[in-house]
């Protein structure tokens, strides 16, 4: 089967690939470009432990064909921390022990800048729905939502 | 093992919270996981599986996916050992199938190709002639008379004459007179209660990465709870040396219990071994569920009586487990863990270990207590309820403490039940107010825990700082504790200790990251391994300083005399005697091996407030509090992570997790939509209160915490549901369809 | 000599008992001992069991001492999760 020819940007960065038709974001990422941050729990878009953004709107990277990415505009995991400085939910996760394994966290961080780019000030409630579609199994949330929450505040204070 | 070493209180570092030491790494996407790396020359694997419930594999043609352009090898059971025997023989038996396939997604052939797409289509190409034969999923059909046998002569001596041969195991336990008993209580309640199989649902499928050539010399990555045993099984399976095989075991996204088992890599090991190339294999989900481990699903008959005043004099339980198409199914734990929270005279549990055409069942956190417990708190809240008992006043009545002769023998060293029970009934949380449609309901819970063969090196560096290295994998942030532990012992700071999860060849046989023992086993291993190198620290002083070893002791990270007699020196730093260890006698590095053997059993209390919508059926959780006894927190927010998570995947349990098989015995919600876990907005805050009652076993009182807090949330939930609906839900999950069928039941009397 | 309880359903295997003395100063002669006064029990054993001292489970050190008063409980080997 021929390979499809696809330019796009990944966190900033132009690149190229070819990928078979069949071949997803996700696969792409992880496969072609050696961005392996975003996570295949399901492959159903059921987990979310792929989540990216995809022209400033989240998805789920196994749900979205590789050849769709042409010329659009991705950003995962990998493109959240400036340099050596952790955006401030990255920073908040670890100090609140938000993850334990930490295999659904990239998809999570992904979904709650989203959020909060959006949102800078959500209730329990709008992070607990936006954050209905991220699985993760070890935290029981609690932990995640006190995280997202207290980012969200020290976010507004800071701006 | 004698500690004479006990520390309780003290602590400059233990107990508290400093940020895990692979946070960034998990935070921006760094961290390596099963399926994030990568081989030069790399193939990928798909594993052909039996669509059947039960079928005899008649013939296998490879030849048309052989043909497929970027197909390198395909493996069936004549790839691997012959002439194994016992657990081995099972594990093989379920890592691919020989003559039979036993349930829906067994495994019968693997393919490696040039690429996942292209070994996904040679898969397909795969032709399997099956002869189908009649099957059975279920556990009290799997016993019947005319059940289809799954594997005749799989039983063992354990069980008693009469049984149908599905029975492969049977457990008997208790004491006293429970017929006695029943005569001296004033109520006496008997019920049957089922629970179906659950997943551990762990969001990272198993995955690995296997080299292995034609020398018999291979190298495994892969994300597992325990790498040393699946360097033991490949080795088995593939007729290798064990140590020419070196694992590592990856970062792991989650094992509850599912990644102690070996499911793919002797698959990967046995392509790389064919194709001489590396061979990376990721299960997809719908395989996770359909060919890992989930738990054993069962029916139970509980007995108990209570007199008026709450005791309880008599608790019988049958607990028939059904355990998938191999033994191995926990009836003897479910039995033994049932009864465990009280004193009782009269006690008796018998335990029935079933085979069914399902995949074999693993562990999952604290195996086959939860049930337990959901039938038997179950049975204690309705005594309380028609007695018109307070629920914890009647568990403390009847708590087992210090002393206690347990339901499964022994006589109980100290324990903290009756220190959850108190702190629940001292909680906020117990005498709020509740709104109109809300009840709550509380259940104890109880785990044995586990030590295990364990070995860690403790290897310092010119520079002061130290480089921990322990064998079992971290799943829930256990780095963080053991190098807290360590930097206690060293006096160091917890910065300036580096652990890493060795592989194979590293250290010792390390067991299994399973019976929450990795605090306790590794924790006990790594305060040794420093006091190891602590003393040999304190003979480099002594050397120094010309005085006996036994006149320097270790404080706060400096070497001291240890009395004016010893002499007058100055606090020599850790530092300070590394810098130059290498012309003091050579690396210091501190060891341990050994087996702990002092692991303390855990209890904990759960507080649950639940809605009931009468309209649809649907349970919410709306509040929730955790006590349990963790002998002593290392790292206290590590803890509470525990303790919600497990109060969450029993919440899933409880109200809506379910292996669904249809009636041609095949798994009908094999992904995560169907298969519903918890997500955010099902859950509240989950609150938690730590108790601390020293476990005499560890140096610093540690008992495990990780499997415990699954085991309450099941009753605690039904009786809060029973609270808020009065209906008594005896099957789970307590989804809403079966919520409906029993506030109909009740409208219609 | 040692009184080592045995679990009920281990009694068809120890002629009817559910107590059996032995002498042993480990849980390994224990566990010999267990085998050598009842052949029957050999299976069970091998098939995995943990031995309670006075309380405490242990779960595979044949080396742990057993005192002529400890109370001694033979359990199935516990597997967690």
């Amino acid at each position: 089967m021929s390979k499809i020819h696809v330019t796009t940007t990944v966190n900033g960065d132009e690149v190229e690939f070819l990928c078979d038709p069949r071949e997803t974001v996700l696969d792409v990422l992880r496969d072609r470009l050696g961005m392996t941050g975003s996570k295949e729990g399901c492959g159903t878009g059921d987990c979310g432990a792929c989540s990216i953004t995809l022209d400033g709107r989240l998805v789920c990277s196994c749900l979205v064909l590789g050849a769709e990415a042409e010329g659009r505009e991705i950003e995962t995991v990998e493109g959240i921390a400036t340099g050596e400085d952790l955006h401030p939910l990255q920073q908040k996760f670890i100090e609140y022990a938000a993850l334990q394994c930490g295999i659904c966290t990239p998809g999570i961080l992904v979904a709650t800048k989203a959020l909060l780019e959006k949102n800078p000030d959500p209730t329990e409630t709008e992070v607990r729905y936006w954050l209905a579609g991220n699985l993760c199994r070890c935290t029981g949330y609690d932990k995640i939502i006190r995280a997202v929450m207290d980012t969200a505040a020290d976010m507004r204070e800071a701006s | 093992m004698a500690l004479d070493n006990m520390k309780t209180t003290g602590f400059t570092q233990v107990g508290t919270t400093p940020n895990r030491p692979d946070g960034l790494d998990k935070v921006t996407g760094r961290a390596r996981f099963g399926a994030d790396v990568t081989a030069p020359g790399m193939l990928h694997a798909v594993i052909v599986r039996s669509p059947h419930a039960h079928a005899r594999i008649k013939r296998i043609d490879t030849s048309k996916a052989e043909a497929l352009a970027g197909v390198k090898g395909i493996v069936t059971r004549a790839d691997f050992a012959t002439g194994l025997t016992g657990e081995n023989w099972n594990i093989l038996e379920n890592v691919m199938a020989s003559d039979t396939a036993l349930y829906d997604g067994h495994a019968v052939a693997a393919v490696a190709a040039t690429s996942a797409l292209t070994a996904r289509d040679a898969a397909k190409l795969v032709e399997v002639e099956y002869e189908i034969l009649p099957h059975v999923t279920d556990v009290d059909k799997a016993m019947a008379p005319d059940a289809p046998v799954i594997r005749a002569g799989a039983a063992d001596g354990s069980v008693p004459e009469g049984q149908h041969p599905n029975v492969v195991r049977y457990h008997e336990s208790g004491h006293g007179d429970v017929q006695a008993g029943f005569d001296e209580a004033d109520l006496v309640i008997e019920d049957h209660f089922t629970t179906e199989a659950t997943h551990q649902g762990y969001i990272e499928p198993h995955a690995c990465l296997g080299i292995l050539g034609g020398d018999g010399k291979g190298e495994l990555w892969c994300c597992t709870q325990g790498h040393w045993n699946v360097q033991k099984i490949c080795a088995a399976l593939l007729g290798l040396e064990t140590a020419n095989l070196r694992v590592t075991a990856s970062e792991i996204g989650g094992g509850f219990g599912g990644k102690t088992a070996v499911f793919i890599e002797p698959v990967a090991l046995a392509l790389a071994r064919k194709t001489n190339k590396p061979v990376k294999l990721v299960m997809p989900r719908a395989d996770v569920f359909k060919a890992t481990g989930p738990t054993a699903s069962t029916s139970m008959d509980i007995k108990i009586g209570m007199k008026k005043d709450g005791t309880i004099t008599a608790a019988q339980g049958v607990f028939r487990l059904q355990g998938g198409a191999f033994p191995g199914a926990p009836a003897d734990m479910t039995a033994m863990c049932a009864f465990a929270p009280y004193a009782l005279s009269n006690v008796h549990q018998v335990g029935y270990d079933v085979m069914s055409n399902r995949p074999k069942q693993a562990a999952y956190r604290a195996p086959g207590s939860p049930m337990a417990a959901f039938a038997v708190e179950s049975v204690i809240d309705e005594l309380c309820g028609q007695l018109g008992l307070d629920p914890i006043e009647v568990r403390l009545k009847n708590a087992s403490k210090e002393g206690t002769k347990a339901s499964y023998g022994p006589t109980f060293q100290r324990i903290g039940l009756v220190e959850t029970l108190e702190a629940a009934k001292a909680h906020p949380h117990y005498s709020a107010p509740l709104k109109p449609g809300q009840g709550r309901g509380i259940s104890c819970g109880f785990w044995f825990n586990h030590g295990g063969e364990t070995a860690v090196s403790l290897a310092l560096s010119e520079d002061g700082t130290a480089q921990l290295a322990v064998g079992t994998p971290d799943i829930g942030g256990s780095r963080a504790s053991m190098a807290l532990m360590a930097a206690e012992e060293l006096g160091i700071p917890y910065e300036n200790i580096r652990v890493t999860i060795a592989d194979t060849a590293t250290l010792g046989y390390n067991e299994v990251s399973h019976g929450s023992r990795v605090t306790y086993a590794s924790g006990l291993a790594t305060i040794e391994a420093a006091r190891d190198a602590v003393k040999k620290l304190c003979g480099r002083a002594a050397a120094k300083w010309g005085i006996p070893e036994d006149a320097v002791k270790w404080e706060n990270g400096c070497a001291v005399p240890s009395g004016p007699n010893a002499g007058d020196f100055d606090p020599l730093p850790m530092a300070e005697i590394t810098a130059n260890m290498g012309a003091t006698g050579g690396p210091i590095v501190g060891h341990f091996e050994a087996t702990p053997e002092g692991a303390g059993v855990s209890f904990a209390t759960h507080i649950v407030d639940a809605e009931v919508d009468p309209e649809t059926g649907k349970t919410s959780v709306v509040r929730y509090t955790v006590v349990q006894d963790a002998g002593k927190a290392i790292h206290p927010t590590y803890v509470e992570g525990q303790f919600q998570g497990g109060a969450a995947q029993g919440i899933g349990w409880a109200l809506n997790e379910e292996y669904i098989y249809g009636d041609d015995g095949r798994l009908q919600n094999a992904l995560f939509l169907d298969y519903r876990i918890p997500v955010a907005s099902d859950l509240p805050m989950i609150d938690t209160v730590i108790i601390e009652v020293p476990n005499p076993g560890h140096p610093y009182g540690v008992r495990g915490v990780g499997e415990t807090s699954i085991c309450p949330p099941l009753a605690a939930i039904a009786n809060a549901v029973s609270a808020a609906a009065a209906v008594r839900l005896r099957q789970l999950p307590m989804s809403p369809p079966r919520i409906l069928e029993a506030l109909e039941q009740k409208r219609d009397g | 000599m040692v009184e080592v309880n045995l679990w009920s359903g281990l009694r068809p295997l120890a002629d009817g008992k559910d107590k059996v003395e032995v002498e042993a100063e480990t849980v390994g002669e224990v566990l010999s001992g267990l085998v050598q006064a009842h052949p029957g029990l050999q299976d069970a054993i091998d098939a995995g069991v943990s031995v309670a001292v006075d309380g405490r489970v242990i779960a595979s050190s044949l080396t742990e001492p057993v005192k002529p008063d400890s109370e001694v409980f033979l359990m199935q080997r516990l597997k967690g999760g």
